[in-house]
């Protein structure tokens, strides 16, 4: 065992941290106020800087890089801003994964290479009003017709929704099979004719990622769009989210990582009772904490990313992760807020986005029920 | 022992939930999101005219005299609807409440009536600054004699309900020689007082419609008679008036905890998923479990600090409990049921994320769940030693 990053990974860690600092962080603020999605520089820059295919093999326009990488880079825009954290993760491990682990040669040419490469957007569509959760209720249909498939129903929640030229969309194929049997996921690009965007939430944090309807209204896409076989879509959107949660897990990591380094400095910047605040106990104690759990989440996530480059199973260890890590930045940021006192309230610093955009991390790709159900049925099989 | 409400504290409980339910909880999204204030500031003066703002000051200063356990029951009630409200409600009792105990006579009948009446449509608490929080005696502030005035120098900050107050009781050093907290003096100063300007507001995470500004004090010129209490003995007068404000401050907390489980409870039994409704999930009845147990010992934690105080006995230890309690309670509270409404509670189609960012305050504000375990610990050392 080595716990130590390599140099490819090192390197990583230090130009996102740069490029974040310089570039995403002076923002963050604003676009959460005002929920602007800017893609020029939430995207394109990334994909500038070879991040929005980084596991990607190079033949297909990405990095070559593993796993602990990616982790790495979404912790460290996640530090400064959740937004951006999200985009990239939404995009590289629901946009792009699925079509690189189901995808035929000729998908991964022409869908996975332009995503890699950071050319286009991804997104993938699984909830529905009434299939969370729950995602075997999928009532979105897709029917066979000649060379085509005809989709019809609405997803909700759908980040980067509206942005993303190509869209992983789950529906149903067989109405007769069992729940989880008949479902298969389909890549349909943007403008395609009977697709369309509706509702744009508007929510506590997260802001400047968009969240979105995506409607389908009679949208023929073409056979060859079908992704994996017929039929296996739970199973695609199961092992998609597998990886995902080690995207989000690290989002998680990074927001807690940001309100820990904001809080740490401000407690020994302030001072009340003739001293700095970090001098009292319960300040030190708080902060001893937080460092402790923040490491214990960075060493859960790096061994689901290590697994998960390794080609060993790693789905109860994402799993794992993604619960813990997300856990912790709920509870970090509440005492990144609590630390900061009144301030601490205020739209003056940057814990109280963070404390916001940290509680969705407990709910999106899997809640932390859902991760417990699974992790429970894992270990008492 | 007995643990339920008289027939006048049920009734204002009864007045109370009614109006809330009626009047803030329709406007309280359309309020928190930045949309016309108007219906913010007319539920105050309906609320007043209830007598909802000096509920425990004397009929003879246009209270409604009914006790603090009224209060502290009417307070969860309003914040159940709508947090921004309850908060000016309790900082406009605890207002009244500090003038009728120290000001005199010319004082208290000049003012309580005004705030009760709903002519001021509040009364500010103007202690912290930005050095002085958790600290206040470390403030800065000062009035100096000038002849027969007092001439006001320097900022507060994280004022509530400043731009809309009519009078601010204020603090301010008068003896710099002395040590520190024993050269404070405690002020009434009216709106407009030239000197007196509102700052900047403050963009908050949560509580929108109840504004939080800075206050300036430059050669801020007032007289004689705004001095309340003793010369120098203002410091004792905040200590003594932010435990009776503790009350309020738990009594919102748990309101908003409650509205919060009590929406996401409703929703358990509606929303279905893999077949089942949430409820019928063990991982939901326990949340739930939890939630109102702590919020049952948080409600009764309140109960008792508020009986106590009626009954004329200390009462800070049991009030910093029940604050402590309530709002780190409500908060976990808070949390849990945007976790039982799964995406939909992170939307603003919901109004749990509201109640999440407005419950957050209520561990922070007057005196932080760090000072209010100084406080407990520090009188149950006493008592030991
Ligand atoms: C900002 C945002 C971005 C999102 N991005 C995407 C996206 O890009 N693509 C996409 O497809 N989806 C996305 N989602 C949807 C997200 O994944 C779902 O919201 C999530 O899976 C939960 O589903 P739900 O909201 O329907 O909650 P529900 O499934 O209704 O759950 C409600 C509550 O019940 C609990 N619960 C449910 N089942 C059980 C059980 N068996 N045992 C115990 N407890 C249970 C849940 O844990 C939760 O606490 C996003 C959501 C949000 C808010
Ligand atoms: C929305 C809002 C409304 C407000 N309304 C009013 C008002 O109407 N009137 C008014 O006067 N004030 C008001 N305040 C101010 C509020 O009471 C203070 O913010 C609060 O007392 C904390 O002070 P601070 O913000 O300076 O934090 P600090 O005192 O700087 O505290 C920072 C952190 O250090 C901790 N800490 C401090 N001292 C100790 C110690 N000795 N031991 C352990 N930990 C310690 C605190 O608990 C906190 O976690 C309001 C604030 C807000 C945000």
């Amino acid at each position: 065992m080595i716990f130590e990053l390599n140099e490819e990974q090192k390197l990583i860690r230090q130009t996102v941290r740069e490029f974040a600092e310089n570039e995403i962080k002076p923002s963050a603020a604003e676009r959460d106020e005002s929920e602007s999605f800017d893609r020029a520089l939430m995207y394109d820059k990334i994909g500038e800087l070879g991040l929005a295919g980084i596991v990607f093999p190079e033949e297909y326009g990405g990095a070559g890089a593993d796993y602990i990488s990616y982790a790495i880079a979404v912790e460290e825009l996640s530090r400064v801003c959740a937004s951006t954290g999200v985009t990239l993760s939404a995009h590289l491990s629901l946009g792009a994964n699925p079509i690189f682990l189901f995808g035929t040669e000729e998908q991964k040419k022409k869908f996975l290479t332009p995503l890699a490469e950071g050319t286009k957007l991804g997104a993938f569509a699984l909830t529905e009003t009434a299939a969370g959760s729950d995602a075997g209720g999928t009532k979105t249909t897709a029917t066979r017709d000649a060379d085509s498939w005809i989709l019809n129903g609405t997803k909700i929640f759908c980040t980067n929704g509206g942005e993303a030229e190509i869209n992983i969309v789950f529906a149903r194929t067989d109405k007769n099979a069992q729940k989880h049997h008949g479902i298969s996921a389909f890549i349909v690009e943007k403008d395609t004719p009977g697709f369309s965007f509706g509702k744009k939430e508007s929510k506590m944090g997260i802001r400047s990622s968009p969240t979105r309807e995506l409607v389908f209204d009679n949208c023929r896409i073409p056979a060859d769009n079908l992704l994996g076989e017929e039929g296996s879509g739970f199973k695609v959107a199961m092992k998609t989210l597998d990886g995902g949660r080690i995207g989000i897990a690290a989002q998680a990591l990074g927001i807690a990582q940001g309100a820990y380094d904001a809080a740490l400095e401000y407690a020994r910047e302030r001072k009340q009772f003739e001293q700095p605040i970090a001098s009292f106990q319960a300040i030190q104690f708080k902060l001893a904490d937080m460092a402790t759990e923040i490491e214990a989440a960075r060493l859960l996530i790096y061994q689901a990313a290590y697994r998960a480059s390794a080609g060993l199973p790693y789905g109860q260890h994402s799993a794992m992760a993604k619960m813990y890590a997300s856990d912790v930045a709920m509870k970090v940021t509440t005492e990144a807020v609590q630390i900061h006192g009144g301030y601490g309230y205020t739209r003056d610093f940057p814990v109280e986005r963070m404390m916001r955009d940290a509680k969705i991390t407990q709910i999106y790709e899997g809640t932390n029920e859902i991760q417990r159900v699974v992790i429970g049925a894992a270990i008492t099989r | 022992m007995n643990l339920d409400l008289n027939e006048e504290q049920k009734l204002i409980q009864q007045t109370a939930r009614e109006f809330a339910e009626a009047e803030l909880a329709p406007v309280a999204a359309q309020l928190d999101q930045g949309g016309d204030q108007q219906p913010f500031f007319d539920n105050l003066l309906k609320l007043a005219e209830l007598g909802f703002m000096g509920l425990n000051v004397r009929e003879t200063y246009g209270g409604a005299e009914t006790g603090v356990v009224a209060f502290s029951v009417a307070l969860t009630e309003i914040a159940r609807a709508y947090a921004s409200t309850a908060v000016t409600l309790s900082v406009n009792n605890m207002v009244c409440e500090v003038i009728q105990a120290v000001g005199n006579e010319e004082q208290r009948q000049k003012y309580i009536p005004r705030i009760c009446s709903g002519e001021y449509l509040a009364g500010a608490f103007a202690l912290t600054e930005t050095g002085a929080g958790s600290d206040p005696a470390g403030m800065t502030t000062s009035a100096v004699r000038d002849g027969d005035d007092w001439l006001i120098n320097g900022s507060k900050l994280f004022i509530t309900s400043a731009p809309y107050a009519g009078v601010f009781v204020v603090w301010a050093i008068t003896d710099k020689t002395a040590p520190k907290g024993k050269g404070i003096s405690c002020f009434l100063v009216e709106a407009n007082t030239p000197g007196l300007s509102i700052g900047k507001k403050e963009e908050k995470m949560g509580q929108h419609a109840s504004a939080t500004n800075e206050l300036i004090f430059n050669d801020c010129r007032i007289p004689q008679n705004a001095l309340m209490g003793k010369l120098n003995a203002g410091f004792r007068i905040a200590v003594g008036e932010l435990a009776g404000g503790r009350i309020g401050i738990g009594s919102l907390a748990l309101g908003v905890g409650l509205a919060a489980i009590d929406a996401a409870t409703a929703y358990s039994l509606d929303r279905k998923q893999f077949g089942k409704r949430l409820a019928d999930f063990q991982s939901t009845q326990w949340k739930i479990a939890d939630t109102y147990t702590e919020l049952e010992a948080a409600r009764l934690l309140l109960m008792n600090a508020a009986y106590q105080k009626e009954q004329g006995r200390p009462f800070a230890r049991a009030a910093s409990m029940a604050k402590l309690f309530a709002s780190e309670t409500a908060n976990r509270a808070c949390y849990e049921a945007l976790q039982i409404y799964g995406g939909y509670g992170y939307t603003q189609d919901f109004p749990v994320e509201r109640y999440a960012r407005d419950a957050r305050i209520t561990s922070i504000y007057e005196g932080t769940s760090e000072i209010q375990r100084l406080i407990i610990a520090r009188e149950i050392l006493a008592g030991f030693s």
